[in-house]
C-alpha cells in the first residue's frame, strides 16, 4: 500500500506517443496511489513492471509513431511474454492488423482482427458513456458504464481472448483480455469510479501492484 | 446503448469559477476543484472548463486550474478559451485536458481545425459555436420561429461575423471537428430554455454529436433539448447555484425516458 519512493523508477510506464491524453492516464493512476511516468524508449518498454499504450488520433498516425520510436518489437515482445500491458482506445485497435480508418497501415498484428467504422446511422464519433457487459471469463470488472470516444471498433473477439461488449448500432468489443494484457476500447482513466476500479483490478491481478481506492470512489449502478 | 450526457460548465477566471449573463456581468461562483469533484460525485458525464480570462497571465492561471481539476476527477475534460494555435492545444492536452474547444480562432482561420485533427485526432477537437438569431424579416411571419437563421458571433458575443451558423458547423465537420458545442447567444444565462429550433437545425445538418448550451433552467429544458437533436446538454448556473444537482437532473431525465448514466448513492 506504500507508494514507491521517488528513487525507484515508476512501476507503470505510459508510452508517450505525443498524441494522447497521457496526463489523464497518469492522473488516474495517481488517484489510485500508483506512480506512473512517461516513457518512449524500447528498453523502458521491455523492463517496466506495467506498460500503458494510450491512444488518441488515427490508426495510421498511431502505428507510425510507434514505428518512429522503434517500439513495435518491444511492445509485441511484452505481449507475447504475457507481461502486464494495458492498451487504451486506439491502443486496442492497434493490437489488430488493419483499420478502415487508415487503409494500407499495418497494426501490431498481435490479434487477427480488423477495426471497422460504426454502421451508417450511428452518430460518430461515439462520444459518451455506454454500458459495458463482461462476457465469459472477463473477471476484472462488473457491468458498468464507461466513457467512449471512437469512430472505429472491433466487432469480433479474437480467439483466446475474454471480452466485454457494448452496443452502438450493434454489438462491439468494449474490452478484451488475455492473461496480463488488457485492452479497452473505452477510456478507463475517464470512466469515473468504475474505470478506476478496473485500473486497480488490472494493476493488482496483472502487475501485482496494490492500489488505494480513492475516498470519493463509489460503486457504479448498472 | 449510448447514454445522453449531462455536462456542467465551469467558466474560470483567475482561478475562480465565474458566471455571467449573455457573456457579461461575471460573478463569482466558487472554487473550480471543489465544484468539479462535487459534480463528478453527482454523476456528471464530462466537464467543460472555459477560460474566460482575457490576459496572458490569465491563460497561465487557467493551465494551473486545469491541472488541479485533472488531479481531482476521472471524467473527461474539455478545455476552451484562448486556443489559437496547435501548440496551445497540445499544452492543454499535456496538462490534463482530453478535448480542446476552439471558437474564435477557428472562425478567424478555419484551417486550425484540420491542423488539430491531423495532429491529435478528431476525437479531441470540439468546435464551439456561438450562434445568435438573425432578426426575422418583418414581411414574413412564417420565419418568426427561426428568424433568418442564425449567425456566428465571436469574441464573447461582441463581433457578428455574418457567417451562417449551420453552414459553419457543416464546414467545421468537414475540416475535422469531432463534436460541436453549440451555444445560443440569445439564451445564454437567461434560463429561458435551450434554443430548440437551433438544435434541430444543427443536428439535421451535421453527423457529429451536438452539445446544447445556453438557457438551461430545469430538467424539462434538458429533456426538450435531448429530444430535439442534442446528444448532450451543458449548463452552468443551475448547478453552481445549487438549485439542481447532476444526480437530481438525471433522475428527472430518466423519468422522462432519456437514457442516462446514474451513480449509485449520488445525490
Amino acid at each position: 500500500m506504500t507508494p514507491p519512493s521517488s528513487t525507484q523508477p515508476a512501476p507503470i510506464r505510459i508510452i508517450d506517443t505525443g498524441i494522447a491524453n497521457t496526463a489523464s492516464v497518469s492522473a488516474a493512476f495517481g488517484r489510485l496511489g500508483l506512480a506512473a511516468s512517461l516513457c518512449e524508449s524500447p528498453d523502458e518498454v521491455r523492463e517496466a513492471a506495467a506498460v500503458v499504450l494510450p491512444g488518441v488520433g488515427s490508426f495510421g498516425a498511431g502505428i507510425g509513431r510507434l514505428r518512429e520510436l522503434g517500439l513495435v518489437d518491444a511492445i509485441k515482445e511484452r505481449i507475447e511474454a504475457d507481461r502486464a500491458t494495458l492498451c487504451v482506445c486506439l491502443g486496442l485497435q492497434l493490437l489488430g492488423e488493419t483499420s478502415e480508418e487508415s487503409p494500407g497501415a499495418v497494426g501490431l498484428g498481435v490479434a487477427p482482427v480488423a477495426a471497422t467504422h460504426f454502421p451508417p446511422g450511428a452518430r460518430t464519433p461515439q462520444f459518451g458513456w455506454n454500458l459495458v457487459t463482461p462476457g465469459a471469463g472477463f473477471s476484472l470488472a462488473e457491468p458498468g458504464y464507461a466513457y467512449f470516444a471512437n469512430t472505429y471498433r472491433l466487432t469480433e473477439l479474437p480467439v483466446g481472448w475474454a471480452g466485454a461488449t457494448s452496443d452502438h448500432a450493434g454489438p462491439f468489443v468494449a474490452s478484451m483480455r488475455k492473461g496480463n494484457v488488457l485492452a479497452c476500447q473505452f477510456h478507463p482513466e475517464l470512466s469515473g469510479p468504475w474505470g478506476l476500479g478496473l485500473l486497480a483490478s488490472w494493476a493488482r491481478e496483472c502487475a501485482g501492484l496494490e492500489a488505494r481506492v480513492p475516498a470519493t470512489g463509489r460503486a457504479e449502478a448498472c | 446503448m449510448l447514454t445522453r450526457r449531462v455536462i456542467p460548465c465551469l467558466d474560470v477566471r483567475d482561478g475562480r469559477v465565474v458566471k455571467g449573463v449573455r457573456f457579461g456581468n461575471l460573478r463569482d461562483s466558487g472554487d473550480p476543484v471543489e465544484l468539479a469533484a462535487a459534480y463528478e460525485a453527482q454523476g456528471a458525464d464530462e466537464l467543460v472548463v472555459l477560460d474566460v480570462s482575457a490576459t496572458p497571465e490569465g491563460r497561465g492561471t487557467a493551465v494551473e486550474t486545469l491541472r488541479a481539476v485533472r488531479g481531482a476527477i476521472s471524467i473527461p475534460i474539455t478545455i476552451g478559451g484562448g486556443i489559437r494555435r496547435r501548440e496551445d492545444a497540445e499544452r492543454m492536452l499535456a496538462n490534463g485536458a482530453d478535448k480542446v474547444g476552439v471558437n474564435t480562432a477557428a472562425v478567424d482561420r478555419p484551417e486550425i481545425l484540420a491542423e488539430l485533427a491531423e495532429r491529435v485526432g478528431v476525437q479531441c477537437v470540439v468546435l464551439a459555436v456561438d450562434a445568435a438569431r438573425r432578426p426575422a424579416s418583418p414581411s414574413s411571419s412564417a420565419e418568426a420561429q427561426s428568424g433568418g437563421g442564425w449567425e456566428v458571433v465571436t469574441r464573447s458575443g461582441t463581433t457578428r461575423t455574418g457567417l451562417d451558423a449551420i453552414e459553419w458547423m457543416r464546414r467545421g465537420q468537414e475540416l475535422g471537428a469531432g463534436e460541436i458545442l453549440l451555444t445560443s447567444w440569445d439564451r445564454d444565462g437567461t434560463r429561458d430554455g435551450y434554443d430548440l429550433a437551433l438544435l434541430e437545425a444543427a443536428s439535421n445538418a451535421i453527423e457529429r454529436p451536438v452539445i446544447a448550451s445556453g438557457g438551461a433552467n430545469s430538467p424539462e429544458h434538458m429533456a426538450e433539448a435531448l429530444t430535439h437533436g442534442a446528444d448532450a446538454v451543458l449548463a452552468a448556473s443551475i448547478f453552481h447555484e445549487g438549485e439542481w444537482t447532476v444526480a437530481g437532473i438525471k433522475e428527472e431525465l430518466a423519468r422522462a425516458g432519456v437514457p442516462v448514466r446514474r451513480l449509485e448513492g449520488a445525490l
